[in-house]
């Protein structure tokens, strides 16, 4: 399924990330990071779980407004099976608790403060997803 | 006024993962593509988030401390060990299988897409079966 480039919106979209991780230092400092966010909001308790359950529950209502303001729900495709959602969603989260960080966390947050374990871990995930699609289409032909 | 500041953080964050196009997995996977439909839209949206990201930490570092709390909480962790790249890896391919990261299947819940509640709590397994490891199998080992 081919998709379109979107150079403009991707950009605008990307620097309304970059405004979030710059809050989050400006007014808490701390890293925005939706790996420790998501982690944290199920394992911590008291008032470590409570910023991090209203950081979701802001996160969750952003397709309601991008609706209100674009008048239509963001294009959210799945091009793959069940099954295959199920396995990717499982290697997602035993990846990123090993891993100690995803992209926002260390794509972003953890490579704007040049931490060089963060660097380690993006390249490294991004190759791995590059070599991954790769074999999925081209090797194993599927999708 | 500080918990409401979390809930427009997760909000800002949300609607730049859908403007962007990360929420959209069919987006995020012709971006890995590059031998196929290659989508080169997510370098802008990492481009953008870098640099609003660094310039504003730069900014914000200047501070003595953030606006709600008496001290930056900065991840201390510089080791680059088999843990963060095999972590990584495993992260990268499931994100290659599915297109989604944490941060981008936590605001499309608010689509309320079948696709994206069975990945994210396929996720959710994930990061608790692989808590479970590293707390019971890892620290037991180290003791």
């Amino acid at each position: 399924m081919e998709t379109a480039f979107t150079p403009y919106v991707s950009l605008f979209g990307g620097v309304l990330i970059g405004i979030a991780a710059v809050l989050m230092m400006l007014m808490h400092g701390r890293i925005f990071g939706a790996t420790g966010i998501l982690a944290g909001a199920i394992f911590e308790r008291g008032q470590e779980q409570v910023w991090r359950i209203l950081v979701i529950v802001g996160m969750i209502t952003a397709p309601a407004i991008y609706l209100l303001i674009a008048g239509r729900m963001p294009t959210i495709d799945v091009p793959i099976t069940t099954p295959a959602i199920i396995i990717g969603g499982f290697l997602v989260g035993v990846g990123v608790t090993f891993g100690a960080g995803c992209t926002s966390g260390h794509g972003v947050c953890g490579i704007a403060r040049f931490s060089p374990r963060s660097i380690v871990a993006t390249i490294t995930f991004m190759i791995a997803a590059i070599v991954t699609v790769y074999i999925i289409r081209h090797i194993i032909g599927a999708a | 006024m500080k918990n409401i500041s979390y809930i427009i953080i997760g909000m800002i964050f949300g609607l730049g993962i859908s403007i962007s196009g990360m929420i959209n997995p069919a987006k995020v996977l012709n971006f890995f593509d590059i031998a196929g439909f290659w989508d080169p839209s997510l370098m802008f949206v990492m481009g953008g988030a870098l640099i609003t990201t660094m310039i504003g930490y730069r900014i914000v570092f200047g501070r003595h401390h953030p606006i709600f709390a008496t001290k930056f909480s900065i991840p201390t962790r510089n080791e680059i060990d088999t843990q963060l790249i095999g972590g990584a890896a495993v992260f990268g391919i499931g994100w290659g299988i599915a297109g989604f990261c944490p941060g981008a299947s936590i605001p499309a819940i608010g689509s309320f897409k079948s696709e994206v509640l069975i990945f994210t709590v396929a996720m959710t397994a994930g990061i608790l079966v692989a808590r479970a490891f590293k707390n019971g199998v890892l620290s037991k080992a180290k003791a």
